[in-house]
């Protein structure tokens, strides 16, 4: 079974990462990715750029409101995410809290959902894995 | 769920993470895996007894090593005074000791767990004390889930674990990585460990399981790791290739009810598309090494034609023949020939394919194998022979171990008629 761990972290916890040199944060970290690809569970991660960069898509209104930089009233900001293969929620657990994070910081465990989840006759169910398989064969030309 | 139960919980997953490197650990301090390994288990122990009380240490993989130690100290020190060497290990270790400390070296842990591999598969065990000794000490496993694996007595596992550290002692194995001479057949022999993990889950060789994906995901994990300790070894990335290639097709290899179905009936759309990136990513990281693809990358390919194939027609069963043509020559075998003769009959037709599969008819050499009968049966139910083709069937019924798989074929009987 797959699970996710999504990062967040608050506005303090990103400035007081800040002050960390960024070559210890690099260290730390890729101690941590290089346990996770040493143990046979890392499945996929990536971690984002400053949410300033980003723009948020508000669906409260139709047509939905575009706006530059981080969500306003979000006090937490989503920062990256990895994808791990292991056996249990428990092991998925074990792993989170070896992270390299602060206060301010939080990981979120959630299971990834397998085919299993959905109900297997839906049409767009079977369009979306399909779509998966084109494209996987096509990379695989 | 009570306090005991949650440290319980907690402890098995720690082992599952830590195991292997408290175990290279502490056998690198004694020099002896199976000392190493009853040290570990001992610790486990007395850490079931106190975390409850005094709460899961910060650290526990350290406090595990800690502890590991300090019981191998106080082994020595009782034989203090039959020997003196022991005074002065005991001494040298204990001012090693501080449980705060990191509990391995990261510059040579890595070093220390691909010793723990290579003793636990070493040649002077036998393969079932080599599988059993890896999924313990490496893989995290307890006795008790190596058995229900395997659908053998605990007590059997037990013993085999047993004998293996005893053997590792009599023989003085050293705790070691193998040196040059000797390292290609060596790798060899814990790919094959690993191997034969893998095909037990894949396809159960017995019992009412066609297959025990735990198992197998379980050496997918240890080869992944594998491959990153040896990362400029070919064929361990074509191995992991293989894996992630055979395991993503867990989803789609049985009905909900459990039977099994075939490869070319598979729902493609139920494959596990992150494993087959991860499979591509692997025999890509083979590839360039510029060595050439061996007997498990050759497999790996094979299996990439069937998981990049967008449907079972558009399987290039060609290349498929080619590559079994190209296994068959490093690794002689008739149970690849039977596959290459299944590939043929797609790429050439049943006539030619009939040809291969009676010439190994003819040899002997797959006698009692029933995956023989059940390809030739399947050919001639296609060449139009149903009369015969029935006959191969019930013959394959009879032969299988496997209770799926004989319920499949006498589907296959019964349509015949």
């Amino acid at each position: 079974m797959k699970y996710m761990l999504i990062m967040r972290s608050d506005d303090a916890a990103v400035e007081a990462y800040k002050d960390i040199p960024f070559e210890e944060v690099i260290e730390r970290m890729g101690r941590y990715n290089e346990s996770l690809v040493n143990a046979g569970v890392m499945a996929a991660g990536e971690g984002l750029t400053d949410a300033s960069e980003g723009v948020v898509v508000d669906f409260s209104s139709q047509p939905p409101v575009v706006t530059d930089g981080p969500y306003g009233e979000t006090k937490e900001l989503f920062n990256g995410f990895w994808i791990l293969q292991v056996s249990s929620k428990e092991e998925a657990v074990e792993w989170a809290s070896r992270c390299p994070l602060g206060p301010g910081s939080k990981l979120e465990v959630r299971r990834v959902t397998e085919l299993e989840d959905f109900p297997q006759d839906n049409e767009w169910i079977q369009k979306e894995a399909q779509w998966i398989a084109d494209a996987e064969a096509k990379k695989a030309e | 769920m009570n306090g005991a139960e949650a440290i319980g919980r907690r402890m098995a997953v720690v082992w599952r993470i830590e195991s292997a490197r408290i175990v290279a650990t502490l056998a690198r301090y004694v020099g002896d895996v199976g000392l190493a390994e009853d040290l570990a288990q001992e610790a486990v122990l007395d850490a079931l007894r106190q975390w409850p009380e005094q709460g899961v240490p910060a650290n526990p993989g350290a406090w595990l090593t800690a502890v590991g130690k300090r019981k191998a100290i106080d082994g020595w020190r009782r034989r203090e005074r039959l020997d003196d060497r022991y005074a002065a290990m005991a001494h040298d270790l204990e001012n090693a000791l501080d449980t705060d400390a990191p509990p391995w070296d990261p510059d040579t842990i890595d070093d220390d767990v691909l010793r723990l591999v290579f003793t636990a598969c070493h040649p002077v065990l036998a393969r079932e004390q080599q599988v059993a000794l890896t999924l313990r000490v490496v893989g995290g496993l307890t006795t008790e889930e190596i058995a229900r694996a395997f659908l053998v007595p605990t007590a059997t596992v037990q013993q085999r674990i047993v004998r293996a550290k005893k053997t590792l002692r009599a023989a003085h194995v050293p705790f070691e990585v193998p040196g040059r001479s000797e390292f290609p057949e060596r790798l060899s022999s814990v790919l094959g460990v690993l191997y034969l993990v893998f095909n037990e889950g894949y396809a159960a060789s017995a019992g009412g399981d066609w297959m025990r994906p735990e198992l197998a995901l379980e050496a997918l994990r240890l080869a992944r790791s594998l491959a990153e300790l040896v990362p400029r070894e070919p064929e361990a990335h074509g191995l992991v290739a293989l894996f992630e290639f055979q395991a993503s097709r867990f989803g789609a290899r049985t009905t909900p009810d459990g039977e099994p179905i075939l490869l070319l009936d598979q729902d493609r759309s139920r494959w596990d598309r992150t494993l087959i990136a991860r499979g591509s990513a692997a025999l890509s990281r083979q590839d360039a090494l510029g060595r050439g693809r061996g007997y498990y990358g050759l497999q790996a390919g094979i299996a990439q034609c069937h998981a990049t194939a967008l449907r079972a027609d558009d399987t290039d069963w060609e290349r498929i023949s080619i590559l079994y043509e190209a296994l068959g020559r490093l690794a002689p075998s008739p149970v690849v020939e039977l596959n290459r003769a299944v590939a043929v009959s797609m790429s050439e037709g049943p006539a030619t394919a009939l040809r291969i599969v009676d010439e190994l008819v003819a040899s002997g050499a797959l006698r009692g194998y029933h995956l023989l009968p059940s390809v030739r049966g399947e050919l001639l139910h296609r060449l139009g022979r149903r009369a015969e083709a029935k006959a191969e069937f019930v013959e394959a019924a009879r032969l299988t171990g496997n209770e799926r798989e004989r319920a499949l074929l006498q589907r296959r009987i019964d349509a015949a008629d």
